[in-house]
């Protein structure tokens, strides 16, 4: 967007960057194991918010799909067990949600609006469901255990998918094809009209979301150690995404980050220190930030930069 | 031939449960543009008053109906008028309100959820109600799911009468169809749209209290009706009333035949044809 | 040369013929002009050429090749471009974007980031919004943006332009303006269709009009023909 201060990101980003990559390699060296598992979590909320956002931030679709795609990445590292290597199993759980995606996105993307959300919601209950019946009439099983696997481990895998993500972000983002999907998002029909394979773009988009997704859940499974259905398919894993996104900023590319870090670090300190109001604070900040946070965390920083700056950049926000 | 009429007469009662939980979403999304994921929780708190009132004063769940109605209704009506409106200010884009407004419910589903389990707590609920059987032609039939039927199709019937036949339910209709030119015409959109959130809680409110008289209750039930209530007005097209009376018995009847062949595949038959539903005719069976 | 000739094209919505039957042909390099009462099919016919729906019969030849049922992506790549009645730029994106992505997408070769970026700047300047480039495209006014919208056509290198009423709500001096912007685009060896209610522009620029009426062409010809025929009169005054 701004093109002047392009020429210095350049330089200053990449060196931020490898200094918190180094920092983070560092971190099961320096930290206690509960910071570990702590920032694990984290980083699980940030790959799920940042892949949602891949697709629905540009688009304007808004998918509710996400706790499938979850679900199956989970699933493939309860089937897989210690029969292959985690990382042949990380990427199964990838490239089954890729899949998955791929089919849903050819047969639905042409639903617009509230169909293609709820679709996508019904999407997750029909898998639920299906599985359900599937191990307990078929296998013979309610659940699943996963075999465990250590603390450092799973961090760092998660890291690296982070990573990926980030990376294919910030490329998509910067490239023809990004504008191209916000473009989607801005007038579909006319993006169509100067030559845009919107189809091609939405499934491909959508896919690769669903990747990241999938790769998440599997590693994810390792530290659940027991997964069944209802566990794996909650639909809660697909709401939780759009809400980090908007509580942090969808404008921007920092902004689902920023939203998905202080969101899930609040919940994960929620859940200990008070179990049973964490429902309620949930409802709260969701309820607050849809009204009166519209442009999030990084909108009510704008905001208030404005304020004491002067109203510079009065005409960017929109 | 007595297994048929059986799954037919299961399949009513289902479907007449249906109908009502499905009607107040309906014209939720039909007037207000609100897709109501929180729709269950209302139907939740309808059903543990009656299960309050039942247990601790030993009121008559159907007496019942004349005190969570109107709670939920006022419930509804705080709902919508401090919280949808308040979105609707500031979201004038209508897709991007649709799509907020889900979320918003969302919250609001947690809220009302956790505000449940501090009063109710999180353990299975239930009460004893007219369980007898009655015989109708030598078939079985429970009593209090009987009356259940009957008194859905009671209320969806007066409900319908409502928007069809009074002022006020013309007005509602109005206002879905041409906001601006009812607006135009004196009527007060803001309150209308309050109004026709109010009554979807409440008819949620009226369905869970006819819920509470067969089945067991828990503080986190809601998601489910919600659920299916979704899927019967997809089915009967989004924002038709009638539509959803009529997906509901649908469902309900679709519902009691699958669960004679395997019980474990109703709720997957239930998904599987509501996506298909959403491919093929995305507009539902009463769909414009 | 013909570079577009119109078979049978027909279309129904429910029971409504919005467009029925209708045979027409464009000479290359040449202005045709699109007239007929509000409702008469004019939009429809544009969309069924520029490929947003299917027609129900009818043949589309573009340079002998049939466009019908092909994709409006499929469509622009081979050199037939559009605007749109209502305009439809990308509001939160600014005017370079805008057409930027006309440039990148328009034509079915990748070409590189920085001759995209040269060919928009030589279309802006082109245009007239050099100096607006920056600007929000939602936030312009509706010259402004009617001008992105055919600069954005402009940048995926049509052979074929269909102008969706570029006229309708501008001022005299803008209206006078658009007519030298088409004639100045037909300059550029781009054949043009245009829709236009705003008569003045029409019989000026046009040497080769068509009117369509309840779906159906009724006339055709020069615009003194036009202007002076009987059914057409009727037609306008019958509205
Ligand atoms: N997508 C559509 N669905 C149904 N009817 C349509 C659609 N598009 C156009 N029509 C109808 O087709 C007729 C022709 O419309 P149009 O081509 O837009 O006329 P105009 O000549 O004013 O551009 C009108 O009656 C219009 O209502
Ligand atoms: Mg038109």
């Amino acid at each position: 967007m701004n093109w002047k201060t392009i020429k210095y990101n350049r330089y200053l980003y990449p060196a931020l960057y490898i200094l918190i990559i180094v920092l983070f390699i560092a971190i099961p060296y320096i930290t206690a194991p509960y910071t570990i598992i702590l920032l694990s979590s984290i980083f699980m909320y940030i790959s799920l918010t940042l892949s949602w956002t891949l697709f629905s931030g540009p688009t304007g679709y808004t998918s509710l799909a996400t706790a499938a795609f979850f679900g199956l990445g989970l699933y493939m590292a309860g089937i897989l067990g210690d029969s292959v290597p985690l990382i042949v199993a990380v990427i199964c759980g990838g490239l089954i949600s890729f899949i998955l995606a791929f089919i849903i996105g050819a047969i639905t993307l042409r639903l617009r609006g509230i169909y293609f959300t709820i679709f996508t919601f019904g999407l997750v209950e029909l898998i639920k469901h299906l599985m359900l019946w599937w191990e307990i009439n078929i296998v013979g099983v309610r659940g699943r255990f996963v075999p465990r696997a250590d603390n450092a481990t799973v961090f760092y895998i998660l890291l690296a998918i982070l990573a990926a993500l980030l990376l294919t972000t910030y490329f998509l983002k910067s490239s023809r094809y990004g504008m191209a999907l916000s473009s989607i998002g801005s007038n579909e029909e006319a993006a169509i009209h100067i030559g845009i394979n919107v189809v091609n773009l939405k499934i491909i988009t959508f896919a690769s979301s669903a990747f990241f997704i999938g790769l998440t859940g599997t590693i994810m499974a390792t530290r659940w150690s027991y997964i069944d259905p209802y566990i794996a398919f909650d639909p809660f894993y697909s709401f939780l995404p759009p809400l980090m996104a908007i509580f942090g900023g969808l404008g921007n590319l920092f902004g689902p980050l920023l939203g998905a870090a202080v969101f899930s670090y609040l919940q994960e300190t929620l859940i200990t220190r008070f179990p049973y109001s964490y429902m309620l604070i949930f409802g709260l900040i969701m309820v607050i930030t849809i009204l009166y946070l519209p442009n999030g965390l990084i909108g009510l920083y704008q905001t208030i930069r404005q304020r004491f700056i002067g109203g510079k950049h009065a005409d960017t926000s929109s | 031939m007595t297994s048929i009429i059986n799954i037919l007469v299961n399949g009513l009662i289902l479907g007449g449960i249906y109908a009502l939980t499905s009607v107040g979403l309906s014209m939720q999304y039909g007037v207000a543009r609100i897709f109501n994921i929180a729709h269950g929780e209302f139907i939740m708190v309808g059903a543990f008053i009656t299960w309050m009132l039942y247990t601790s004063f030993g009121i008559n769940p159907l007496l019942c109906l004349v005190v969570a109605g109107p709670v939920l209704f006022i419930l509804g009506f705080i709902v919508h008028r401090y919280l949808f409106k308040t979105l609707k200010d500031k979201t004038p884009v209508p897709t991007a309100f649709e799509g907020n407004s889900m979320l918003l419910a969302f919250g609001i589903l947690f809220i009302i959820q956790s505000l449940g389990i501090y009063l109710w707590g999180t353990q299975i609920k239930g009460y004893s109600f007219m369980a007898y059987s009655i015989y109708l032609g030598g078939i079985r039939f429970s009593a209090n799911r009987m009356l259940i039927l009957f008194f859905a199709v009671f209320l969806c019937v007066l409900f319908y009468l409502f928007l069809t036949r009074t002022r006020p339910g013309k007005a509602i209709r109005a206002a879905a169809q041409d906001p601006e030119a009812a607006s135009l015409m004196g009527v007060d959109i803001n309150k209308m749209l309050a109004l026709c959130f109010a009554l979807g809680a409440m008819m949620a409110g009226f369905a869970g209290v006819l819920l509470s008289m067969a089945y067991q209750l828990q503080t986190n039930m809601g998601l489910p009706y919600t659920i299916i209530a979704i899927i019967v007005v997809v089915l009967g097209g989004l924002g038709s009333i009638p539509g959803s009376m009529l997906g509901g018995f649908i469902l309900g009847i679709i519902g009691s035949i699958v669960n004679t062949i395997d019980p474990g595949l109703t709720l997957a038959a239930y998904y599987l044809l509501f996506m298909i539903l959403l491919l093929v005719r995305p507009s539902g069976i009463l769909g414009r | 040369m013909q570079i577009l000739q119109v078979e049978g094209l027909t279309k129904n919505f429910g029971g409504l013929a919005a467009v029925s039957e209708v045979d027409f042909h464009v000479e290359e390099g040449e202005i045709l002009g699109l007239i007929g009462p509000n409702g008469a099919g004019k939009t429809t016919t544009f969309n069924l050429i520029a490929g947003t729906y299917e027609p129900n019969s009818g043949k589309i030849l573009f340079n002998g090749e049939n466009l019908a049922g092909k994709k409006p992506n499929v469509i622009c790549q081979k050199g037939l471009a559009r605007t749109f009645q209502n305009v439809k730029v990308f509001p939160d994106m600014d005017v370079f974007q805008n057409v930027l992505l006309g440039a990148f997408f328009g034509t079915p070769e990748k070409k590189s980031r920085s001759q995209a970026k040269s060919e928009v700047e030589e279309i802006l300047d082109f245009i007239g919004l050099s100096d607006r480039t920056d600007m929000v495209a939602g936030s312009m006014t509706l010259v402004n943006q009617k001008r992105v919208e055919v600069a954005r056509a402009l940048a995926t290198k049509p052979k074929l332009l269909l102008l969706d009423e570029l006229m309708a709500g501008l001022n005299p001096t803008e209206v006078g303006e658009s007519m030298e912007l088409v004639k100045r685009i037909q300059k550029k060896g781009i054949t043009v269709i245009m829709i236009e209610h705003v008569m003045k522009a029409i019989m000026n620029i046009c040497k080769r009009i068509i009117v369509l009426h309840h779906g159906q062409k009724i006339a055709e010809g020069t615009p003194e023909e036009i202007s002076t025929s009987k059914t057409v009169i009727e037609v306008y005054l019958g509205e």
